[in-house]
């Protein structure tokens, strides 16, 4: 099994991504996306076996970089690259020089004299991976920049739906809550277009970023409206702290208007499935039935497939 | 006493004096201005009498920059006055309006003194100091106009900062009025514009930025605008930056006297501009649309737009060497602002007479200063250009302190050959 799997990774060789770096959907080609994502599917039965431990990135060194608190991501990063027979250091922000006044770019020369051969890097400012990846000589990974993008949810969110509906093109899709404030939206906005799904965007006004329509997308207020006869809906999360901002007014009549319930639900197609990039807020965006319902929510085989992506991911842009 | 100069066959413009012919410029023994235009030509000289040929230049005014920051006090490792002052020589800039937010903030009596000596004793140049409108910038307690206009203060504005309480600004017009001082308000609600980064658009979605709606501009000088009606002050728009903005002006121009300023930035770029989170392209007011752009410069021509700014802010790398939310706003620009101007007249944006105007007698009207002229008997502050001479702009030749232009790399075509200040001639290419 591993025997095979290291063959078929050194026949794929031959085929490079365009990339130096994965800081955002934007930048990857069609060819790109979909070498990734075959990458991808070979791992996704490796995760299931009992040895899991291959050698491909070992004598690396993968630093883990996040500037804001992540529990699936970084933990997913991690595995990812030890699976891989990595060495894998995550920094923790809290209690190294940036609390002391250190700035991006001084971090990103420091890590980058420890000659590391790949960088996975979250912050919470659009932009920030791009300013670390001129930065330094090795490959940085996007775990998540500002609003801007998370590439490798977008790349899992869509392997989670080749696996359940075998194709992407011709779905439809509704992305539905806080898109002026979501990386996830805006990866996958890219990357569902990309690959020739139908995408419909469910937000209140206040969280519906300008001009979003240009990206080639339908716009709705109206949940029912939005999530009408799709094949997959798929909700963010909402962030408390826009209720102090005056994003929206409460909790229950967000629920009441954009919470997925059973009864909204019936307007997407019989098989439709939820996904959610988590962490969920159940009884705010999500009723909690249905995030646990084994025949509509791929929430869990999300977390699931997000190692495999993260480990074709390393592979590939470790080479 | 310095020599005589007498310089001929150039192109002269003078829009206060409406000259715009080939003609000469003689600069007297003690600095002034002593003939000017056509009838200064070879024929009526002394045949023994010295002269340098200008065949195929250039000469304007001395350009009034309207809007520059300055580091002094506080931030002498952006840009103090002599460095300023050079920069501003390079680009035939001889008057600038300083702004007041330095650290202290010019809102007293006590530190002007310190500023017009600083002014006086380090800058080549004609310094024309501002106040804060309000007290620490704090938008809450008004400064002393009267007492700060007699000690040398040009005009009241809290920069970069607006006014935001409309009580607060209705009662500094009238203050203004009584004491017939000029205001010059940065124009934008700040809870609107709040956190915002770049122009609320494509560009701000895609880059994942929060976007400043043109709404936020738009208020305030309509709010402005009403509140004068009332008591007309001398009041002025240090800069805007839409569409919706040029509009209000053309119907309000007709009922209320006011003038209106524009960043030679928003003129030349716009939004796409800030491309791969260019940090130097995060300005105040932000780069728009390019439909807002060209809707400047139809302001401009249309004389709803009175004066161009170089609106010259320098930040030292270390705030600009951030994120794009974390970097300091601005851009230094003082020493491009000619050749950028010229760059709206080599494409056919405006006519070169515009230009001069919105840059030398426009902003001196605005101000009641004589200078920006080539009035006979006044100083002579001019500059000699090569309005075709071709250059790239380079980081490493910027002449301020500060190296954040909004236009690196950018092909230019008109140079500044000579800047002469009373008479003396402080720049030489």
């Amino acid at each position: 099994m591993v025997i095979e799997l290291v063959l078929m990774a050194n026949q794929n060789k031959a085929i490079k991504i365009s990339q130096k770096h994965l800081l955002g959907i934007q930048d990857l080609s069609i060819k790109d996306v979909n070498y990734i994502l075959n990458e991808s599917k070979q791992f996704i039965d490796l995760n299931k076996s009992k040895n899991k431990k291959l050698d491909i990135l070992r004598g690396k060194t993968q630093i883990n970089l996040f500037f804001e608190p992540s529990t699936r991501t970084q933990s997913s990063f991690e595995l990812a690259g030890k699976r891989l027979g990595a060495d894998v250091m995550s920094m923790n922000i809290g209690n190294s020089a940036i609390k002391k006044g250190e700035t991006l770019i001084d971090t990103a020369m420091t890590l980058n004299a420890m000659h590391p051969d790949i960088i996975v890097v979250r912050h919470q400012d659009s932009g920030a991976t791009n300013l670390l990846s001129q930065k330094v000589n090795c490959s940085v990974l996007n775990a998540g920049d500002g609003r801007r993008e998370h590439p490798t949810q977008a790349l899992l969110d869509a392997l989670t739906i080749i696996d359940r509906k075998k194709k992407i093109e011709g779905l439809k899709i509704a992305i539905c809550g806080d898109i002026l404030h979501s990386r996830v939206a805006r990866s996958n906005i890219y990357l569902l277009n990309m690959l020739g799904a139908e995408v419909n965007i469910v937000a209140p006004t206040n969280l519906m970023p300008r001009d979003i329509k240009k990206f080639g997308v339908g716009i709705f207020s109206d949940m029912k409206q939005g999530i009408k006869d799709c094949d997959i809906v798929m909700m963010l999360r909402l962030q408390n702290e826009r209720m102090t901002s005056s994003f929206l007014s409460s909790n229950r009549e967000y629920y009441e208007y954009y919470g997925l319930t059973p009864d909204k639900l019936k307007f997407a197609k019989d098989d439709a499935l939820i996904m959610h990039p988590g962490p969920m807020n159940r009884g705010i965006e999500i009723d909690t039935n249905l995030a646990d319902d084994i025949n509509k929510s791929v929430i869990k085989e999300q977390v699931e497939l997000g190692v495999a992506v993260r480990m074709a991911c390393l592979k590939i842009f470790c080479e | 006493m310095m020599k005589k100069k007498i310089f001929l066959n150039a192109h002269i413009i003078d829009p206060k004096n409406s000259l715009d012919e080939k003609g000469g410029l003689i600069v007297s023994e003690n600095g002034k201005i002593e003939a000017v235009g056509k009838k200064v030509n070879k024929n009526n000289l002394p045949s023994r009498e010295k002269f340098i040929d200008l065949d195929g230049k250039h000469i304007f005014p001395g350009i009034v920059d309207m809007r520059v920051f300055v580091g002094e006090p506080g931030y002498e490792y952006k840009e103090n006055f002599r460095t300023l002052s050079e920069a501003a020589l390079s680009g035939g800039v001889t008057s600038v309006v300083t702004m007041p937010n330095t650290i202290p903030v010019i809102d007293n009596v006590s530190i002007v003194d310190f500023l017009k000596r600083r002014g006086r004793d380090k800058a080549k140049i004609n310094i024309f100091p501002t106040a804060s409108l309000s007290k620490n910038l704090d938008g809450m307690n008004m400064t002393e106009f009267g007492l700060l206009q007699s000690k040398g203060i040009i005009g009241f504005t809290d920069g970069y900062k607006t006014i935001q309480n409309t009580r607060l600004m209705s009662r500094m017009m009238k203050s203004a009025y009584d004491l017939n001082c000029l205001i010059m308000q940065h124009v934008e609600d700040s809870e609107l514009a709040k956190d915002g980064l770049v122009n609320d658009g494509i560009i701000a979605t895609k880059l994942g930025l929060q976007g400043i709606s043109d709404l936020a501009e738009k208020i305030i000088i309509e709010r402005d605008l009403s509140l004068l009606e009332d008591f007309n002050c001398r009041y002025h728009i240090s800069q805007i930056s839409s569409q919706k903005s040029v509009n209000v002006l053309k119907e309000r121009k007709d009922k209320v006297k006011f003038t209106c300023g524009v960043s030679i930035n928003n003129l030349s770029l716009n939004e796409n501009d800030v491309g791969d989170f260019r940090t130097f392209l995060k300005l105040s007011p932000p780069l728009r649309t390019e439909e807002d752009r060209l809707a400047l410069i139809k302001g401009v021509n249309n004389d709803l737009i009175d004066v161009i700014v170089s609106d010259h802010k320098p930040e030292d790398e270390e705030q600009k060497r951030l994120t794009f939310a974390q970097a300091s706003s601005g851009a230094s620009g003082i020493e491009t602002l000619l050749p950028l101007a010229l760059e709206l007249f080599h494409n056919g944006s405006m006519k070169l007479n515009k230009i001069i105007k919105t840059l030398t007698c426009n902003p001196a009207k605005i101000l009641k200063i004589n200078k920006g002229n080539l009035n006979i008997d006044n100083d002579a502050d001019f500059c000699i250009v090569d309005i075709n001479k071709p250059w790239i702009v380079k980081k490493e030749n910027i002449i301020s302190k500060s190296k954040n232009t909004s236009i690196e790399d950018r092909k230019l075509q008109g140079k500044v050959l000579s800047t002469f200040v009373k008479g003396e001639e402080l720049y030489k290419l």
